[in-house]
C-alpha cells in the first residue's frame, strides 16, 4: 500500500521530486523535438502535476524550494536557510 | 527569465576526500568541454535558430547545461571543503589556493580560466548544431576519462548521470539538425 504524501519522511518527499523533476526534464526535451508526440505530453502533463503536489508538500513543510514568487514563506523568510544544496548535496 | 530550484538536479553525497579528483572534476566546471561552455554555447546559439522548436531545445538544454555546472561545482566543494593549504599543495592545487582559498573558480585541469573561445555561435542553424552534436560527444568522453581516474562510488555515481545526460542531449540535437535540413528543403524554390 502506497503511503500518501502526507505521510512521506522529507528524504522520500526530495526523492520524489529528483525523480519526478528528472523525468519531466527529460521528457519536455523529447517533446521540444517531437511536439505531436500525444504519448509523450500525455506523460509530461501527469508527471508535472504529480510534481506540483510533492513540491506543494515539501515546500509546506519544510519552506521554499524557489525564490522571485514561486513559493510564499513563513516567517522569518526562510528561502535563505540553511543547508543550500551544494552543502546538503541534495 | 530563469528560475533555480533549491535542489540539484542530482544528488551529490561525497564522503571521502579526494582532492586531487577535484582538481581533475574541474575541467568539466571550466574547461573547453565542460558544463559552463555547453551552456553558454547552447543559451548563445537560441537566438538565432530557426523554428520554436529549436529555440525551445537549445533553451532548454542550456538550462539544464547551468544545472550541471551547478553539480561539478557541488562536486568540487565536497571534495575540497575543510582541506588544508598542505593538502592542497600535495594535490596539486596549492596555485588554487595562493589565488582563490577554497573558492570556486571555472578554470580547466590544469588551471587555464575559462574563455568564450571555447564556445562558437556562428548563426547559420546547421553549422550551430554540428558545434553541438560535436560536444556533447566532447562532453562524453572526457566524464569517461574522469570515471577512469576514480574508484569513489559517491563519485562515479554523479559521473555516469552527466556521461548518461550527453548520450541524450547528442541525440535530440541530432533531431534537431534533422528538422533545421527539412525546414530548408521545403523553403527550396526550382
Amino acid at each position: 500500500m502506497a503511503k500518501s504524501l502526507k505521510d512521506l519522511s522529507r528524504e522520500e518527499l526530495m526523492d520524489n521530486i529528483h525523480q519526478l523533476k528528472f523525468a519531466a526534464v527529460d521528457l519536455n526535451l523529447y517533446l521540444d523535438t517531437h511536439p505531436d508526440c500525444k504519448p509523450a505530453l500525455t506523460d509530461y502533463n501527469n508527471i508535472t502535476s504529480d510534481l506540483k503536489a510533492v513540491i506543494a508538500m515539501y515546500e509546506k513543510k519544510y519552506g521554499p524550494l524557489t525564490n522571485f514568487g514561486g513559493a510564499e514563506s513563513k516567517h522569518p523568510w526562510s528561502w535563505v536557510d540553511e543547508p543550500w544544496p551544494w552543502e546538503s548535496g541534495e | 527569465m530563469w528560475n533555480y530550484s533549491k535542489n540539484l538536479q542530482h544528488k551529490v553525497k561525497i564522503k571521502n576526500k579526494d582532492i586531487r579528483m577535484a582538481k581533475f572534476l574541474v575541467t568539466q566546471y571550466g574547461g573547453p568541454d565542460g558544463e559552463l561552455s555547453a551552456a553558454i554555447r547552447y543559451l548563445n546559439q537560441r537566438y538565432t535558430m530557426p523554428t520554436g522548436s529549436t529555440k525551445g531545445l537549445l533553451t532548454d538544454i542550456g538550462t539544464e547545461e547551468l544545472a550541471h555546472v551547478e553539480i561539478i561545482s557541488a562536486m568540487v566543494y565536497q571534495l575540497t571543503k575543510d582541506a588544508t593549504p598542505d593538502e592542497l599543495k600535495a594535490a596539486g592545487l596549492g596555485g588554487h589556493y595562493a589565488q582563490h582559498d577554497h573558492a570556486l573558480f571555472p578554470t580547466d585541469a590544469n588551471g587555464v580560466p575559462w574563455t568564450a573561445a571555447y564556445i562558437g555561435t556562428l548563426g547559420n542553424p546547421v553549422t550551430d548544431l554540428h558545434e553541438d552534436l560535436a560536444a556533447e560527444q566532447k562532453a562524453k568522453a572526457t566524464y569517461e576519462h574522469l570515471i577512469d581516474l576514480t574508484d569513489d562510488h559517491d563519485v562515479k555515481d554523479v559521473l555516469k548521470f552527466l556521461w548518461a545526460r550527453e548520450v541524450v542531449h547528442y541525440q535530440r540535437f541530432g533531431e534537431a539538425l534533422e528538422s533545421v535540413y527539412d525546414l530548408n528543403k521545403s523553403k527550396r524554390i526550382f
